[in-house]
């Protein structure tokens, strides 16, 4: 899901880039009110595991590859604001160190990844756990279904970003300037994969951590919470 | 042990684990991800490069594109697997030092 330079046309890297910096200043301003100092050392690792979990490439034999993101997991453990923050820096790093992902689609990525993919899959979270008590499976459930929701919705984005491009951008015989599939390719390629394989490795990633983290370190679920 | 360690231990479980994510797609002969071709496996698939595609594709040259190191992409898998663990170690403690930098302009005193 990372897109890469030369795939957006500049007109829509130049609009997400300006959608994402109130998010980043407003996520900031959120974080600086609502975030402990004890919590920064785990805001740290769940950069650290968004940026690691990126890398395992799922295969669909003889076709393409995906992966699982782990936003809606930072987001379950420390809100929507600090996933925002962490999952930007792992991008970032990527984009600038590892070219996965282009920089001129940083602010297309962030808004998918960064910013859709946490909020949605928090509130989902936060509305299918709802007065749950903090060691219920549905609990695990709510983090699963989040997280299959949030990359799902992510995903959507995605396709929709690459497939206004043939329309947005041409030339005057009707070759693309950019991404060359249409809506009609873009969206279902790109939904279709995550919904059938890779929604499934983030929903799975999800909620085998917090079931781990009921069990073993129940107060990551609560602290911070206004529940 | 304090769960901070512990989560660093499985970030670092992650880390050895990662040439999966290189290994399992080589195996299976899968591709790029969808919308991440280079200009050849473009011009494969739809005959030509866009153009504005051509021009911006290479505006960034990244350091270590795709977690191989630069020269190491004809070394074969296992040159490629430690370069890709490296990656996710250089990686990881650049997004956790960042964050931890961040956390000090972030994160108020009072919020103990």
């Amino acid at each position: 899901m990372h897109i890469p330079d030369g795939y957006l046309g500049p007109s829509t890297c130049g609009v997400f880039y300006a959608l994402m910096f109130p998010v980043w200043t407003i996520a900031s301003k959120v974080v600086k009110k609502t975030l402990k100092v004890k919590q920064v050392p785990i805001l740290a690792i769940g950069a650290a595991f968004s940026f690691v979990i990126m890398m395992f490439n799922i295969p669909i034999p003889g076709g393409t590859t995906g992966h699982a993101v782990g936003g809606v997991l930072v987001a379950i453990l420390l809100g929507p604001a600090a996933a925002c923050i962490a999952i930007t820096v792992a991008l970032v790093i990527q984009a600038l160190l590892f070219g996965d992902g282009g920089i001129t689609a940083i602010g297309a990525n962030c808004f998918n990844m960064a910013f859709v993919l946490p909020f949605a899959g928090y509130y989902i979270y936060k509305a299918v756990s709802y007065k749950a008590s903090i060691n219920s499976p549905r609990r695990i459930f709510a983090a699963g279904l989040a997280g299959y929701a949030g990359i799902n919705i992510a995903a959507f984005l995605a396709g929709v970003e690459f497939g206004v491009q043939p329309l947005l951008h041409h030339t005057a015989s009707g070759q693309a300037l950019y991404c060359p599939y249409g809506l009609n390719v873009a969206v279902p390629v790109m939904l279709g994969e995550h919904l059938l394989i890779f929604g499934w490795v983030e929903a799975i990633v999800t909620a085998l951590v917090i079931k781990y983290l009921q069990k073993h370190s129940p107060e990551l679920l609560t602290e911070g919470r206004k529940d | 042990m304090k769960i901070i360690s512990k989560l660093w231990i499985f970030i670092g479980v992650l880390i050895v684990l990662s040439p999966l994510g290189l290994l399992l797609p080589a195996h299976f002969k899968a591709g790029a991800a969808w919308g991440e071709w280079g200009a050849d496996e473009m011009r494969q698939l739809v005959g030509y490069i866009p153009n504005g595609l051509k021009k911006l594709s290479s505006l960034w040259s990244a350091p270590i594109p795709d977690y191989a190191f630069r020269g190491w992409e004809e070394k074969g898998l296992p040159f490629l697997s430690f370069s890709y663990i490296v990656s996710a170690v250089i990686g990881t403690l650049i997004c956790a030092a960042t964050i931890l930098l961040l956390g000090k302009f972030l994160s108020k005193k009072r919020n103990l």
